[in-house]
């Protein structure tokens, strides 16, 4: 499945800057392609604007067609999304969120069946949840609970997966296990799009990077291509040091002091 | 807890609480004596308290109860806010205010409908209210602003009550302040009918849309990506719920605590799936008012308690104890 942007602007009201301003990339089937950028920069708009939750100038274009174009259901069946954060109130289990995933394939009323408690368990255990499968979420600890949140969007089944910051609070064993999984789903087939902070293993992980600033594209390309020291150095503001990691190969950024 | 032998036990409870609420009262009756009423024989005194009396207040308790009850759970998922409850709206509010004119203005004596019908029209004034303000902002409906909404409106017609019972004889203060309190004993045969003919169908609908509704009760954003069609499911069942509170506030008067606690009570039993909890949480409701009621008649007999003080007394304690019970588990 392809993901594209075509020349995206996104507007929200009250405000003359635009969130998004001229936006175009293309994520191929079979891709993990990180998106990057300061607080700020469009990185969540562009992930809405994606997935037909905003009102765009230009065109998203999902497997050739506009994202517009598809019912909600049909979309969850193709594309699986995780937001930056979400807040649980009730008392729900794992499992009964993971299970949420289903309900694109689901009637009103309709029970879960065969397949639908296969791609359960399938997600379960990518995500090695199987042992909390019955714990209440909001118990869960932060990393816990950005795994089920994952298991949720893999239970749909989907053909792309779009995933912002889902890292972010993660210590690194936890960053690593994410990061291999989505880079092994890439490899099968998945598209993957990934929104981060995280520069060094976007550059290690990334088959091509996305860089925004202040809601435009300042760079696109391979991870050598983006992760450069005076793009970063302008984008950020920051001054940087960019060299090649000794162990993986990937380009790596030292953040300097600022005198 | 087994979501089907909950169920199973607050059929039980629901059934037996209309049998009880039947058979007890001013005058006790045997369950024979009740069903020789039904089948139409025995002392026609009995048969009319039976049949007119205590039977339809009986079954305006289990719709009311039931009402209140699943539009509380539907409001607290819709809401993502755990103290959601069925008159959060302002709706109770509306409905007072209609319901005090009618008594301040001695408009009863223009029919027993009057007073129903003028807290009914109440009611969907703040509905109407609310709504407005809360889509007035864009195409989407924000929950954030209709419960901001709810609170103004609801602050609004409070200074209404004020206002005229401020200027209002010692009489129609005490009658406005029963009736905002709560109480089924104006239940009439007509006004079960129409509960029913509403509630039913109502609490139909909003168990046909729980799916969508668990993953609303999640976040907005979420449902998006999961395939729901977040602003169809908010509005319809956020309209859907305001009326029937609406109509059971137009009957019974402004019932406090089932809508709040009940939902809680079903939800540490069974968990928070929505195909389970609001179906369990209107027997729950249907049960809970139903008892309610019956210890209002009971307690000071032959004088009545209102039923808003029986629901919260009996309530407290008992969620009390189901809320350290499940800290504790």
């Amino acid at each position: 499945m392809r993901l594209r942007a075509e020349r995206v602007v996104v507007r929200y009201p009250g405000s003359s800057v635009p969130a998004l301003d001229d936006v175009s990339m293309d994520v191929p089937p079979g891709s993990l392609y990180a998106v990057l950028g300061p607080n700020g920069s469009g990185k969540s708009s562009l992930m809405r604007a994606l997935l037909g939750l905003r009102r765009i100038e230009g065109r998203v274009l999902i497997d050739e067609r506009p994202v517009g174009s598809w019912d909600r259901r049909e979309l969850a069946r193709a594309v699986g999304a995780v937001t930056q954060s979400e807040s649980i109130s009730f008392p729900l289990t794992t499992r009964e969120l993971v299970a949420m995933g289903r309900y694109p394939y689901l009637g009103p009323l309709e029970r879960e069946g065969e397949d639908d408690r296969a791609a359960i368990e399938r997600a379960l255990t990518a995500c090695d949840l199987v042992g909390l499968a019955g714990r209440d979420v909001t118990t869960l600890s932060g990393g816990e609970f950005q795994r089920a949140r994952l298991a949720r969007a893999l239970a749909q089944e989907p053909r792309a997966l779009v995933l912002d910051e889902p890292t972010a609070s993660l210590d690194v064993g936890h960053e690593m296990t994410i990061l291999e999984l989505l880079r092994s789903s890439a490899d099968s087939g998945m598209t993957v799009l990934l929104i981060t902070h995280g520069l060094d293993m976007a550059a290690r992980f990334a088959d091509r990077m996305l860089l925004l600033s202040r809601g435009r594209v300042a760079a696109e390309g391979s991870p050598a291509e983006v992760v450069r020291e005076e793009t970063l150095r302008a984008v950020y503001g920051w001054p940087l040091a960019v060299h090649q990691d000794p162990t993986t190969g990937a380009p790596r950024v030292t953040p300097l002091g600022s005198r | 807890m087994n979501r089907w032998v909950l169920g199973a036990g607050l059929l039980l409870a629901t059934v037996v609480s209309v049998l009880l609420g039947v058979r007890l009262g001013s005058v006790p009756l045997t369950t024979a004596q009740v069903l020789e009423a039904l089948r139409g024989g025995g002392d026609p005194v009995v048969r009319d308290i039976v049949v007119q009396l205590r039977l339809p207040r009986v079954l305006l308790g289990v719709l009311v109860g039931g009402g209140l009850a699943i539009a509380g759970a539907t409001f607290q998922a819709l809401l993502r806010n755990p103290l959601a409850e069925p008159y959060i709206l302002g709706i109770s509010g509306g409905a007072s205010v209609g319901a005090v004119l009618v008594l301040a203005f001695g408009w009863m004596a223009a029919g027993s409908w009057a007073l129903p019908l003028a807290a009914f029209a109440g009611a969907l004034l703040a509905i109407v209210l609310v709504f407005r303000v809360a889509t007035a902002t864009g195409r989407a409906m924000d929950v954030r602003v209709l419960l901001l909404a709810g609170v103004v409106v609801a602050a609004f017609f409070s200074a209404c009550i004020a206002f005229i019972l401020s200027i209002s004889p010692a009489r129609t203060v005490q009658s406005a302040v029963l009736w905002i309190m709560g109480s089924l004993a104006g239940a009439t045969w007509r006004g079960v009918l129409l509960t029913a003919a509403y509630t039913t169908p109502a609490a139909v609908l909003l168990i046909g849309l729980a799916r969508p509704l668990n993953l609303l009760s999640i976040g907005e954003e979420t449902a998006h990506h999961l395939g729901a069609d977040v602003e169809k499911v908010k509005r319809t069942s956020l309209v859907v719920a305001a009326l029937i509170t609406a109509s059971g506030v137009a009957v019974a008067g402004v019932i406090g605590f089932v809508g709040l606690v009940v939902p809680h009570a079903v939800r540490l039993l069974i968990g928070s799936d929505h195909r389970a909890l609001l179906p369990l949480s209107f027997l729950a409701g249907a049960a809970f008012l139903t008892l309610a009621d019956l210890a209002a008649r009971l307690a000071l007999s032959p004088t009545e308690i209102p039923i808003g003080v029986i629901t919260a007394f009996i309530g407290v304690p008992f969620f009390l104890v189901l809320l350290r019970r499940s800290i504790a588990a």
